[in-house]
């Protein structure tokens, strides 16, 4: 199976270790993994602030990056990007700059072959244990854009179920934003404080040594905190967790585990 | 004050709202309580997700034919006797009212909630009338009133940023003398109004849905407040937003269900009313029955991307749902439409130039898009206001939007963009501080942080530290090329 990442700016700018540690995983799962050498970013950052003109060419080239290379799936390590990405052809719309609607087309395409890291595993691969251990007591930060633009909600909390000396523990106020919210944290850094600091409290309150995502940009956010406030905490990618200690005899197939329960509302 | 609730500028009522922790602490509770009883009473359906397409397409319909429907209710409402006014402004619906109440000779008026009557000042306005009393008689507006007329920070919840012990406070200036328990003290309200109510002349009431077809109007609330304001008062003047109606009673029945739901959690509110001008061989309700139906900017709505906000049925949800409320309330926004939906509607009914920086503080996290019962997206609806803004209006200016716009050319070309992974890590090297990193792992390759940055990076560092950029040698792609000539790529 071909799969291209989809790196994400963030990943490019910031965490390469995220992308290091996903490349791995899905190797070890099979597939062939390539990188699209003229992707950038997905346009979110100007689009989301109101800068649509400046973000169709943003776009444009994401669109041209990511079709230049064959590949049966698109794998991001940002439920926030992937849930932009796959938003493209709504996104398009209104776009001037395409009289052909040759990038409309390509947007579908793309869109319906972009999945999310523990998305692609889970429901793509069928995959539900990696193999990997990890012995830590962690909690986990649902990213706003994963759970309600994608609308993924269950296969991080599924993944992480199958990682052998993990202890899960529930986060109080799981629904509430880590007030990340891209130029968000910047602009309105006032109320993006506040929203932090209630975050830090509810995932100290959880007695977790570790706090695990899927989304790098919260976790830049919440760690970030962490460490102003100069406390300690582990930050993980979820790509770190399933690629952590790994015994390959251990992976198994979702057919080759009890079905998991719903993860917990909302 | 009307739609506007504050004259400081915005960044100060933040300040003033993280100060206020009583406020924060009362806010944060109703929405956890609030959470559980909506979700469970919406769950309670079975089937709420066709609920809300349902509630879409009715309030969608009423909004694409709201000059017929507006019509047929105000024919309606003058067949059995009523008077309908269509006020375009705040003044001219102010003015009819005066005007009623005086003709009315009124010297006791009683009022239940009404957000619009809030967006039109009345209560400023009916004070200056010599020889005129006013009561607020829903609970919380009541106590907002005794408050000195503090400004109600929630469409559904008017006082939801106070606690119990500051309503004892207010409370014992008017007398009550008991313990500070809510159903002493509604005890003691419930006496104080009652008298009063039997001595009002003018009703006036809000309305939650105007019928179309049958020229009366619906009333949802828990303390029957608004039916004695209706029936104790010879007239009654109910006061509307352009865009509250239902074709008829079956439509109306239907968005009674889902805003109790939405709103209070309930199956249906206590009380669920239906009333209108009087007719002959009815024993109760107004002998003179009045409608103003507000304008106020509404129809700018019209037609525009921004259509679907009319569809709300002010049920209050997404206020309850947002994390942006939670932390700075609904005195943070302003407004008297504070939350996701104000943040919507308040620069369509108030201007760009007020309350401009709404749209900007939603961290996006669709929360509100999520539980909206009539289906708003009113994330998008606040992205749309952001590109008006910025876009169309070129309201942005400084250094930020300077850096936007690097921004977008940086993200568009691979070659700048290639340019930038590699000067990165020097291009914030001054600002660099050496700083232990106890928020350990994620930020391995970061291994200095950023306490204290220039422009934009000023505001990510006023709260939390910033992971210097690895080195170019240690990037993604530069790794990935090496491990794929290692082979790493051969299955
Ligand atoms: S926008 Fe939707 S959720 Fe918010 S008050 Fe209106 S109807 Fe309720």
């Amino acid at each position: 199976m071909k799969v291209s990442i989809f790196t994400t700016c963030m990943m490019d700018l910031m965490f390469p270790h995220v992308g290091k540690n996903m490349v791995e995983v899905l190797e070890r799962l099979g597939c062939t993994v390539d990188v699209p050498d003229d992707q950038i970013c997905c346009g979110q950052p100007t689009f989301n602030s109101g800068y649509v003109e400046a973000s169709w060419p943003v776009m444009h080239n994401q669109i041209d990056a990511l079709s230049a290379i064959d590949c049966d799936y698109i794998v991001c390590p940002a439920g926030s990007c992937t849930a932009i990405l796959k938003e493209y052809p709504e996104l398009l719309v209104d776009d001037p700059n395409d009289p052909t609607g040759d990038y409309m087309a390509r947007a579908k395409i793309l869109s319906a072959k972009t999945y999310e890291f523990s998305q692609f595993i889970w429901r793509v691969l069928g995959i539900a244990d990696c193999g990997a251990e990890l012995d830590t007591v962690a909690t986990y930060h649902r990213s706003c854009h994963m759970t309600r633009l994608l609308g993924e909600r269950e296969t991080p909390f599924w993944l992480l179920e199958n990682v052998k000396g993990l202890e899960m523990r529930q986060l109080d106020g799981i629904q509430y934003c880590c007030g990340f919210g891209g130029t968000f944290s910047v602009k309105e850094h006032e109320i993006s404080e506040l929203m932090v600091t209630s975050k830090v409290e509810n995932i100290e309150k959880t007695g977790a040594e570790t706090l695990i995502s899927c989304d790098p940009g919260c976790l830049m956010n919440i760690g970030g905190r962490f460490n102003r406030l100069g406390k300690p905490m582990k930050i993980m990618h979820i790509a770190e967790v399933l690629n952590h200690n790994v015994d390959e005899s251990r992976i198994k197939k979702i057919s080759e585990v009890a079905t998991p329960a719903p993860a917990p509302f909302p | 004050m009307g739609l506007s609730t504050s004259t400081l500028p915005f960044k100060e009522r933040i300040a003033a709202a993280a100060k206020d922790k009583f406020a924060h602490a009362s806010i944060a509770k109703a929405q956890d309580t609030q959470y559980t009883k909506r979700e469970n009473a919406r769950a309670e359906l079975g089937n709420w997700q066709d609920w809300r397409k349902l509630g879409q397409s009715i309030r969608q319909h009423v909004i694409q034919y709201l000059p017929d429907y507006l019509e047929e209710f105000s024919d309606n409402v003058e067949k059995r006797g009523g008077n309908v006014f269509f006020a375009q402004t705040t003044d001219e619906a102010n003015d009819f009212i005066l005007n009623v109440i005086k003709q009315q000779q009124g010297h006791h008026v009683v009022k239940s909630k009404s957000m619009v009557t809030a967006e039109l000042d009345l209560d400023k306005k009916l004070q200056a009338l010599p020889d005129v009393s006013i009561l607020e008689t829903d609970l919380a507006e009541f106590i907002l009133q005794e408050d000195d007329w503090d400004e109600p920070s929630h469409i559904v919840f008017p006082a939801i940023h106070k606690d119990r012990n500051q309503v004892h406070t207010i409370f014992k200036k008017l007398g009550y003398e008991g313990d500070n328990d809510p159903e002493h003290m509604a005890r003691f309200a419930r006496k104080y109004m009652r008298e009063r109510f039997l001595e009002a002349d003018v009703g006036i009431t809000g309305c939650n849905f105007a019928i179309a077809d049958s020229g009366i109007i619906n009333l949802d609330t828990n303390e029957g407040n608004a039916d004695l304001a209706d029936s104790i008062p010879k007239a009654q003047i109910v006061v509307m937003g352009m865009e509250r109606l239902v074709p008829s009673m079956k439509e109306a029945e239907i968005m009674d269900n889902m805003l109790a739901r939405s709103a209070v959690g309930q199956k249906l509110t206590t009380y669920v009313t239906f009333e209108g001008q009087q007719t002959p061989g009815e024993t109760d309700g107004p002998e003179n029955f009045y409608v103003v139906v507000l304008d106020n900017n509404r129809s700018k709505a019209l037609g525009t991307e921004f259509q679907e906000i009319l569809q709300c049925i002010r049920c209050g949800a997404c206020l309850n749902v947002c994390p942006v409320y939670r932390q700075i309330g609904g005195h943070g926004y302003g407004s008297l439409y504070p939350g996701p939906v104000g943040a919507v509607l308040s620069p369509i009914l108030g201007g760009y130039e007020q309350f401009g920086e709404l749209p900007f503080a939603s961290s996006l996290c669709a929360a509100c898009t999520e539980t909206c019962p009539v289906l708003i997206p009113l994330h998008n609806l606040l992205i749309k206001h952001r590109e008006v803004e910025t876009d169309r209006l070129n309201m942005m200016h400084g250094f930020t939007d300077f850096q936007m716009k690097v921004v977008g050319k940086g993200t568009s070309s691979p070659f700048m963009f290639k340019m930038a992974l590699r000067f990165k890590h020097f291009g914030l090297s001054p600002w660099t501080h050496q700083k232990p990193v106890t928020a350990t792992n994620f930020f391995e390759y970061n291994n200095s942080m950023i306490t204290k940055g220039p422009g934009m990076v000023g505001g990510w560092t006023d709260v939390r530290d910033l992971p210097v950029p690895p080195k170019h040698r240690d990037d993604f792609r530069v790794w990935f090329k090496h491990h794929k000539k290692q082979g790493g790529d051969a299955k």
